[in-house]
């Protein structure tokens, strides 16, 4: 089985933000995979694992993106990267970016393709859906279990409070992996030098059979800014029972929660 | 400005809170408001809080599949030809919108926490690196789709009127996903993401057994819903489906407990928009106080008994 597997570096969950500008100060950023992407590599990986096939990594980004994603994806048990890299694409929002990944997942004859529920730097959770909308495939969102024959499969989903569901259907289709599903391996070292020479595929949009106009954005960010800070909380003093009352008087008469 | 539509969520016919929120706020923003509900609710109820004509769709969309979804709220689209449609960030709306913007061609702004009008334009707010950062977003397609994080907006007085109720029909697609199996926890609370109280346990409770006597009850005593760091997660104290923080739920509850939490960089990024943060640890070093409204130094096993039984006593 032929897996595609959509990823995107970000910076680290451990990395301040500071805003500069439209934009965020980059220096001293650590920039990985997105932790849930890890997830779908890993599955993507396992999968073929157990089945036979081939797991291949699609982005979209400058070559900035490349080395992250070998150590990320590569190294683990990825065959080759194909690089999305357009001038175009540069102000592109969740749409052109889906555009190009289902055009090149298309290019590239995937039988099903994963990708994180999410990304922890733009947090919209809209690629992957679209990718399914623009493929005609089937989302299945949220995903913490997994098992496939190679043309159905089950796939274990939340669907809000706790609640969850196993739906079964047949591939091809589009999956997005939460924490839980998997533990994401570590390279060895082996592994990494291997994936130095593994290949990455760079394609314009011309090379997809998209223009400019097919990624111009329809969405727009502007004024980027910091959070307010907090008003200086109170610490409570006294007694256990005595800072229990008090916090819960607060609560109810200051706060207005309770 | 032309029509607001409101995607009006409910659970078996009863609409959920967000979906007032929203009413609420597309009224305030001076739109016509209209709504859209799909299946079984009292559709009309909608008018005493500002909608004027709330299109229903027949079915039974209880299984969440987005394929449905998409299509009934394209067919409300093509009849209600609205200038932006406002949801929450449910589950159900997460997948459908995106694939209703990629269907329209249109743009999409998810997990908005403030709209505003600049002139006749809608700016969004929306956090971004779970709430490091903030970014405005505007959208140039139509109509244009925001999904907006629960409890972001105030909820709307009832009043007076009935909305006129329009059925459309749509064309449902034939499924492609088969519901196996569903499971549903014991106790089910409201989900972390649209909770409005939340107590949350850090790797101090030391086990699964504390964490159970000791934050749950405390949950429930204030109807809240039970949330964890990643590292009480990682413990196995609590499931990941309660893990709040950037590789967690990002929540946005009027009141959150968190006991046993030093506050890393991820977790406060998760619950930093709380309107009341209440930190109760052992040592009074602990970042999450910074974020604090009201803290605490002491242990939690004696602090949060101490609380829980004040707030039973609460008439």
């Amino acid at each position: 089985m032929k897996i595609g597997v959509c990823a995107k570096v970000t910076p680290d969950t451990g990395a301040q933000i500071k805003v500069v500008g439209n934009g965020i100060d980059t220096a001293g950023i650590k920039w990985v995979v997105n932790p849930y992407d890890a997830y779908a590599i890993e599955e993507a990986v396992k999968t073929v694992e157990n089945h036979g096939g081939s797991v291949h990594l699609f982005t979209v980004g400058d070559d900035s993106v490349v080395a992250p994603l070998r150590a990320g994806g590569l190294a683990v048990g990825g065959e080759d990267l194909t690089q999305i890299s357009d001038a175009a694409l540069n102000d592109a929002d969740s749409l052109g970016v889906a555009k190009a990944l289902a055009a090149s997942l298309k290019a590239a004859g995937v039988e099903a393709v994963f990708a994180g529920k999410e990304s922890v730097d733009g947090v919209s959770s809209q690629v992957p859906a679209m990718v399914a909308e623009l493929l005609g495939w089937p989302l299945v969102s949220i995903v913490t279990g997994f098992e496939t024959d190679g043309s159905t499969f089950k796939a274990t989903r939340e669907i809000g409070g706790g609640v969850v569901e196993v739906v079964s259907g047949s591939l091809p289709a589009v999956f997005t992996c939460d924490k839980g599903l998997n533990t994401p391996r570590y390279a060895k070292l082996p592994q990494i030098m291997k994936a130095k020479r593994k290949k990455v595929i760079k394609q314009d949009l011309a090379a997809i059979g998209l223009s400019a106009a097919d990624v111009a954005p329809k969405a727009t960010e502007s004024n980027f800014s910091e959070p307010a800070a907090r008003p200086a909380g109170r610490m409570l003093s006294g007694s256990v029972q005595e800072q229990a009352k008090e916090l819960v008087h607060l609560l109810r008469n200051e706060a207005k929660v309770l | 400005m032309s029509g607001i539509l409101v995607f009006a969520e409910h659970d078996g016919g009863v609409f959920k809170k967000t979906t007032f929120e929203l009413l609420g706020k597309a009224a305030e923003l001076g739109a016509t408001v209209q709504a859209v509900v799909l299946g079984d609710a009292p559709a009309a109820d909608l008018g005493a809080y500002g909608a004027s004509t709330v299109f229903q769709v027949a079915g039974d969309f209880s299984s969440h599949d987005s394929d449905a979804v998409t299509a009934a709220l394209a067919a409300v689209v093509e009849a209600a030809s609205p200038a932006a449609i406002l949801a929450s960030t449910t589950y159900a709306a997460k997948d459908a919108l995106p694939r209703l913007a990629a269907r329209l061609g249109t743009g999409m702004a998810s997990g908005v926490t403030k709209i505003d009008l600049e002139g006749d334009a809608i700016v969004a707010r929306r956090p971004i690196y779970s709430g490091k950062a903030y970014v405005d977003v505007a959208i140039s397609g139509s109509p244009a789709l925001y999904t907006v994080r629960p409890n972001s907006f105030g909820q709307p007085e009832a009043g007076a009127g009935s909305a006129d109720v329009q059925a459309v029909s749509f064309e449902a697609p034939a499924a492609r996903l088969t519901v196996v199996e569903r499971k549903t926890p014991e106790t089910q609370a409201v989900d972390l993401t649209e909770a409005d109280r939340i107590v949350s346990g850090g790797r101090s409770l030391g086990s699964k057994d504390k964490f159970d006597a000791v934050i749950r009850p405390m949950a429930a005593a204030l109807g809240a819903t039970a949330g964890a760091s990643r590292a009480a997660v990682d413990a196995g104290y609590a499931s990941h489906e309660e893990q709040v923080g950037q590789t967690g739920k990002v929540v946005n509850p009027s009141l959150y407990i968190a006991a046993g939490i030093s506050g890393a960089i991820q977790h406060l990024a998760g619950m930093r928009s709380s309107k009341v943060i209440v930190a109760i640890n052992t040592d009074a070093e602990a970042p999450i106080f910074e974020h604090a409204t009201y803290g605490i130094v002491g242990d939690l096993f004696e602090v949060l008994p101490a609380i829980q039984a004040e707030v039973e006593a609460l008439d």
